[in-house]
């Protein structure tokens, strides 16, 4: 049995790992890749501490974490494809539009 | 009006039949005008229907209440309180009596005939409606002034007569000389309505100003309360008015011009009814003029006899035939003043000679328009032979001419008789002077009928007979100026005098010798105008006397006094106070409230631009500074959004968690 302090800090640091990942990236495709990282730190957490006050509520809601981030990733690969395809480019700072 | 009605049964003077309607009479023609200015234009015949309709009903009413003084019916009177002044109650009613009575048939006859004969001369007029609403207004006014049984209702009739004169005189106010010839008649008969009312309000003060009623004014200036220098001036003030409304010298100098209105509106307003009013009002005031001082009449006489004389010779000269008529007028108004001025005994007379004038008149001046309906001009020296184109014209006026000659046995002759008897008896120069003037009366009006109707035809247009609208009331009133002289013959017990008098039935007086010296005279006059105008001469024969002809050409230079004297100066002194007025006061006004806005405005126009364009600026630039310095946070950069988000999430909880 593992301690859950471990897991948290591992969920935190995996957290933060996708947090960087989405500020930092340029990649379109790394930033959604680091979303998942994220959602699946919070999964984790939801898991540990599911196990740890002995109730199933947890694991079925980190079940329902990874469906929406199934569905998450189809549109947002969807939309890179749709940004490839105007722009010939996935770097997420050309795509600026979102302003003044 | 029944408590009145039986209070006065209860002081004997009791009312039967139609007397007690005679209101009606006046009350017809001003709704008949109500419904022409209303309806008229609609109404088949464009409205003329309702004044004759109104007037035809009238004369049939007034017919009746005199039928109750020919069978010896008195006078009555009712009333109902108008409005209160402090004491004075100020009434509207009727006081009718034998005189009332004649008047009425008078204007409402006459006025029935000129109403018939305008749709036959006015036929196809610019403002035909217009001209009978105004044409029954104006007899309405004339009937109230002779119902009236008080003196502020009598002036309300006299001053609504002033207005209508002035309207009908002006009906073709297109030309100038029109307009100016209404404003003339309109103001000469002001002059003298200001005595007049002057005249009315010292009457109402001798009745310690309780009553305008004529009867109790009567009776307080026949008491022994009011002063006979009172009574004196009270007299003179009224006769002011009558001065004006009849035009006695000096103020007769609108009617001559005033026969630039329509001819029917001369016969009915200035020959027949309105100038009647001004002797009407000295008959039915008579109780003031009696109590006078007697040098009062003697100036009444005074006057008489100056108009009656001057008025015939500047009939002499005129060319227009109703510039002749007009000058008759005058003298024949003087005429029946000079009657009323030889006192009681002459009312009847004086009367008698303005109910018999009036059908004669009005006839002479149908006819005149009828001639120059035909001719196309009002100048007699356009005119000659019309006897044979126009006959029913012809003798109509033939007739009318030798009844105000005062030829035997027409309706002039006897009034005429009995003027001359009454002055005869009374005041010796004043015969002289009324049997010269009908000498005067008789020559002109053979020079009149001689220039129109005889000789050969000397205008241009083709003369024809007038339609039988026109001739009609020329016959009737030609009928009734044969027979209206008879109700006045002695010899016939004239009746007249049984209703007209003052204080006692009159008994008419004959004396053959006056009778025969009258009918000479008129004879002479006759007989002189027609050797002087029997053959047409190119100069008119009594042009040589060029002075003389030229001091009636200018009608003995009054018109010009009164211009040069009176208007001019007044004129120029108030046109010039005016124009002072007008461009230092009213600019002065005008000038400085544009100057003070002036001012205003640009103060407020520095406020707007200062003050509350400066907000709106200050809201709006603060507004873009404060975004401009914003929108370096919106770099589009989605990324940098999220960083900003999540430090804000992190800022959130630790401040929830310190706080928590």
């Amino acid at each position: 049995m593992i301690r859950l302090p471990f897991v948290l800090v591992f969920a935190a640091l995996l957290f933060s790992a996708g947090v960087y990942g989405v500020l930092a990236r340029r990649n379109a495709v790394m930033v959604l890749m680091a979303i998942e990282l994220m959602l699946n730190a919070v999964n984790v957490n939801l898991v540990a501490f599911g196990a740890a006050l002995q109730q199933v509520g947890g694991q079925i809601f980190a079940l329902f974490v990874i469906a929406v981030a199934a569905a998450e990733v189809g549109i947002g690969l969807a939309i890179v494809i749709l940004l490839f395809r105007n722009r010939a480019s996935i770097n997420v700072d050309e795509v600026n539009l979102l302003r003044w | 009006m029944v408590a009145a009605t039986t209070a006065l049964a209860a002081t004997g003077v009791t009312a039967t039949g139609a007397i007690r309607y005679a209101w009606v009479i006046a009350l017809l023609p001003f709704t008949a005008a109500v419904f022409t200015a209303a309806f008229g234009k609609r109404t088949p015949g464009k409205g003329a229907v309702y004044g004759i309709l109104a007037l035809a009903a009238g004369l049939v009413l007034a017919l009746a209440v005199l039928w109750h003084f020919v069978t010896g019916g008195g006078p009555h009177g009712s009333s109902i309180d108008w409005f209160q002044i402090g004491p004075l109650h100020v009434e509207v009613g009727q006081y009718v009596d034998g005189l009332t009575a004649a008047m009425l048939v008078v204007v409402t006859s006459v006025s029935l005939a000129v109403h018939v004969y305008s749709l036959g001369y006015m036929h196809g007029d610019v403002r035909y409606t217009w001209f009978y609403v105004v044409l029954s207004l104006f007899t309405s006014a004339m009937l109230v002034v002779v119902i009236a049984g008080d003196l502020i209702m009598l002036l309300v009739g006299w001053e609504v007569m002033g207005v209508c004169s002035y309207l009908l005189i002006g009906h073709w106010f297109e030309e100038h000389e029109n307009s100016s010839a209404a404003i003339k008649a309109f103001i000469t008969t002001r002059i003298g309505d200001v005595p007049f009312m002057f005249g009315i309000f010292a009457l109402i003060f001798a009745t310690g100003f309780t009553t305008a009623n004529i009867r109790e004014i009567g009776d307080v200036i026949g008491g022994p309360d009011v002063s006979t220098a009172f009574v004196t001036v009270a007299a003179l003030l009224l006769f002011g008015g009558a001065v004006g409304k009849s035009a006695q010298f000096p103020l007769h100098v609108w009617l001559p011009d005033a026969m630039a209105g329509p001819t029917p509106v001369s016969a009915l307003i200035h020959a027949a009814t309105m100038v009647a009013a001004g002797v009407y009002l000295v008959g039915r005031m008579f109780e003031v003029f009696v109590h006078a001082d007697p040098w009062v009449l003697t100036f009444v006489a005074t006057i008489a006899a100056i108009t009656t004389l001057g008025a015939a010779f500047l009939a002499f000269v005129q060319d227009d035939i109703k510039r002749v008529l007009a000058y008759s007028t005058l003298s024949q108004l003087a005429y029946m003043v000079a009657g009323l001025s030889i006192g009681p005994d002459g009312v009847t007379a004086g009367f008698f000679h303005l109910f018999t004038h009036a059908f004669f008149k009005a006839l002479l001046f149908l006819g005149a328009g009828s001639v120059i309906h035909a001719v196309h001009s009002n100048n007699m020296s356009d005119m000659g032979g019309l006897r044979k184109e126009m006959p029913v014209t012809f003798w109509t006026f033939l007739i009318g001419s030798a009844a105000l000659a005062g030829i035997f046995p027409l309706a002039g002759f006897w009034s005429k008789d009995e003027l001359l008897a009454g002055a005869w008896e009374h005041s010796q120069g004043l015969f002289w002077i009324l049997l010269l003037t009908a000498v005067l009366t008789a020559f002109y009006m053979t020079r009149c009928v001689l220039l129109t109707f005889f000789g050969t035809y000397r205008g241009r247009e083709h003369p024809h007979e007038s339609p039988p609208v026109m001739t009609g009331p020329l016959v009737a009133l030609a009928g009734a100026t044969i027979v209206v002289g008879f109700l006045g013959a002695p010899q016939l017990g004239g009746v007249f005098g049984d209703w007209v008098f003052f204080e006692h039935p009159h008994e008419a007086a004959f004396v053959y010798w006056i009778a025969i010296v009258g009918t000479l005279a008129a004879l002479a006059g006759l007989g002189i105008g027609y050797a002087l105008y029997r053959e047409r001469r190119e100069r008119d024969p009594l042009m040589a006397f060029p002075r003389a002809w030229s001091v009636l050409q200018h009608r003995y230079y009054i018109d010009d006094l009164y211009m040069n004297g009176i208007v001019l100066p007044i004129r120029d002194r108030v046109s010039a106070a005016v124009n002072w007025t007008n461009q230092n006061i009213l600019d002065g006004v005008v000038n400085g409230v544009a100057w003070v806005t002036r001012r205003l405005a640009t103060f407020i126009n520095w406020i707007d631009r200062t003050f509350v364009d400066g907000i709106v600026n200050a809201i709006g630039g603060f507004t873009g500074a404060t975004g401009g310095l914003l929108r370096y946070l919106q770099s589009g950069n989605v990324q940098w959004y999220a960083v900003l988000l999540f430090v804000g999430v992190v800022a959130l909880t630790i401040v929830f968690v310190r706080l928590a």
